[in-house]
């Protein structure tokens, strides 16, 4: 993604997003996937008490939408700046659902994906006409007009007072309603994303979002339906950022509009482009990184927006693709040079 | 609606169109020198907004309190290209754009830190005496802005059109390779774009402030507005830039004044839904260049 020239940086400016550097084909290994989910698995036993549980699983729900918008950006190459929006139709679906209708909050949840999903398809066909900066300022304009609808159809969504009143998730009579149960839960859901978003990278979608994301021109001349498959990858991050939501409203217990206005759309796009782009670990490891980092900062009160963003610029300088590939590029570098001073 | 509320809604849709033309061109500056969207734009406005406050509170008297103002945070413009942009100059344009969030977030704690999270007041520069026009009627610090935007307006047009480093920026703005090659130093372009910024912000934040006070968040909103206005005349293009900010201004005080009572509070979403059905009707904003790929 760093571009050696400045001409390829101009360039790259023309279009907003950047092109992701030739060869990076990133194939998740099943190895490294069992690896992971037995890691994952295994983390309770490290994680003592229901903070550091209630953490993880605030980190794995954030995971699952920034996996979205990964795919959204890093391979197809559009800016969304309004995913809150996305997040907070799946959570308000699965309360409002749960609280008026009494519904299953399976069903609920069901719901807020599909609508989350259907919205995003009528909202897409016209805003990915949109390139670069416009699209960025489209999705911005989105999502702030749901937050406000969300602030003010006080009939539907109780406005500023939010919504509490709605059942628990349940498997088999058992309530999913302490932080262990939802983290299986919402750790599994992170996985099956996970191995979702690997997968449809290396599908035919995957190739041509590349292709789209390289050259417009030259996927279209080679019969690519662009505009189908931006909104096929449009319409896929923000089912899941309905997910993530519809698990958000039932981890919280509830639901306010403050929870996904524009601050929270900005910092899923700094999990992503913090961890890395253009690799689903990225995107997972990102989220954690922001989410540990701010709820670390939380505790100190006056200053911690002040190093919060300190330390967001100093990453991004220092280590402009990422901590995912910058800090493996960086060990690498260490083993290579030691490997280099012990053979010499 | 009678007529005297319609020039009412005109002149505050008319000034406030002024600031977000001032926070758009700002915008417009900084993308023609690098491509990139700076988000600590709203930042600039809140900072000369508080910056003026506490010096006119301390007794400075009030051009100098603004000028200082606006100096400084002219300064902190360069000194965050310097700083945070100048390093990472081969990074992506996302990657830019997000060590600018970072700067947003960080003025902002600076600016809570410094001002503490309450709205602080500011006198007005002449008097509250509102001067009446036919029916409606104007206060004097209405008059102030959109004087000193448009002084700020034409001086900007001016510097560009007449002198040599109006010219180099704007052959920068059309093709930065090109600029260079016949020897115009893009990278000091690329700083004085964004001190030229700050001073905008600057000024923009210190005129509002006696009419919206100033607070540490301010520039969120603000610097959203300016964005806005910014994308609705086309990127890039002064011109779109400042009709898109008087445009956004005036649309949203007529749609404020217009609403049946109890819709006051989707002022804000219409702005942005207008907006969005510009941009469906013409992808590149009012005045944008067409569609590069």
């Amino acid at each position: 993604m760093s571009a050696p020239g400045g001409k390829q940086a101009s360039r790259a400016s023309d279009q907003g997003p950047p092109a992701l550097r030739p060869g990076a084909l990133p194939r998740m290994r099943p190895a490294w996937f069992t690896l992971a989910a037995m890691a994952v698995a295994a983390l309770p036993l490290v994680l003592r008490g229901d903070y550091a549980l209630h953490l993880a699983v605030a980190i794995g729900i954030n995971a699952i939408v920034v996996l979205g918008l990964n795919l959204l950006m890093g391979y197809a190459g559009q800016v969304s700046l309004g995913q809150a929006a996305f997040v907070g139709i799946g959570a308000y679906a699965s309360a409002i659902l749960g609280s008026k209708l009494d519904l299953s909050p399976w069903l609920g949840l069901l719901t807020g994906v599909g609508l989350s999903a259907v919205v995003a398809a009528m909202v897409g066909v016209p805003m990915l006409r949109l390139r670069g900066h416009y699209l960025a300022m489209g999705t911005l304009g989105f999502g702030m007009i749901v937050h406000i609808v969300m602030v003010q159809w006080e009939g539907l969504t109780t406005g500023t007072t939010g919504i509490s009143s709605f059942a628990p998730l349940s498997i088999a009579g058992v309530k999913l309603d302490s932080e262990i149960r939802m983290y299986y839960l919402v750790a599994a859901t992170c996985l099956v994303g996970l191995a979702m978003a690997s997968n449809i990278i290396n599908s035919r979608v995957g190739r041509a979002m590349r292709a789209v994301h390289t050259s417009e021109a030259a996927a279209s001349t080679s019969g690519v339906d662009i505009s189908r498959y931006k909104l096929q990858v449009f319409v896929i991050s923000a089912g899941l950022a309905g997910l993530a939501g519809g698990l958000y409203a039932h981890h919280a217990g509830y639901v306010n509009p403050d929870s996904f206005g524009f601050g929270y759309s900005i910092q899923l796009l700094v999990m992503v482009v913090l961890g890395g782009m253009a690799s689903v670990w990225g995107a997972v490891f990102g989220a954690g990184a922001v989410s540990l980092l701010a709820e670390y900062l939380r505790a100190r009160q006056e200053l911690s927006p002040v190093i919060f963003g300190l330390v967001l610029m100093a990453v991004m300088v220092f280590l402009p693709d990422g901590l995912w590939r910058g800090g493996s590029d960086l060990v690498a570098r260490i083993l290579g040079r030691r490997a280099q001073a012990e053979g010499g | 609606m009678t007529s005297s509320a319609l020039v009412q809604f005109l002149i505050s849709g008319i000034t406030l169109g002024s600031i977000y033309a001032m926070i758009a061109l700002g915008f417009a500056l900084i993308y023609n020198a690098t491509g990139i969207v700076n988000f600590a734009q709203g930042e600039f406005v809140t900072l000369g907004a508080l910056a003026a406050i506490s010096l006119s509170a301390a007794g400075w008297p009030m051009p100098v309190a603004v000028l200082a103002a606006v100096a400084a945070v002219t300064v902190l413009g360069a000194v965050l290209e310097w700083g945070a942009i100048r390093p990472a100059r081969n990074a992506s344009v996302i990657t830019l754009i997000i060590i600018t969030v970072g700067a947003s977030i960080l003025l902002r704690g600076v600016a809570m830190w410094l001002w503490g999270p309450d709205a602080l007041p500011m006198r007005p520069f002449s008097g509250e005496d509102p001067i009446s026009l036919g029916q409606a009627s104007i206060l004097p610090q209405h008059l102030w802005i959109m004087g000193i935007v448009l002084a700020t307006m034409v001086t900007l047009r001016v510097l560009a059109e007449k002198t040599q480093v109006g010219k180099a920026m704007r052959a920068c703005a059309v093709n930065r390779e090109a600029a260079r090659l016949v020897g115009i130093p893009a990278e000091r372009m690329v700083r004085l774009a964004f001190a030229l910024s700050g001073m905008l912000g600057g000024l923009a934040g210190a005129i509002i402030a006696p009419l919206a006070m100033g607070q540490y968040d301010m520039g969120i909103m603000l610097g959203l507005k300016g964005f806005a206005a910014a994308i609705l005349g086309g990127i890039g293009n002064p011109f779109g830039a400042v009709l898109g900010g008087l445009l956004l201004g005036t649309l949203e005080s007529l749609g404020a004044g217009l609403s049946p009572p109890g819709w006051s509070g989707y002022k804000d979403a219409t702005a942005f839904a207008i907006m969005l059905v510009v941009l469906m009707a013409k992808p590149t904003g009012l005045l944008g260049r067409g569609g590069r790929s």
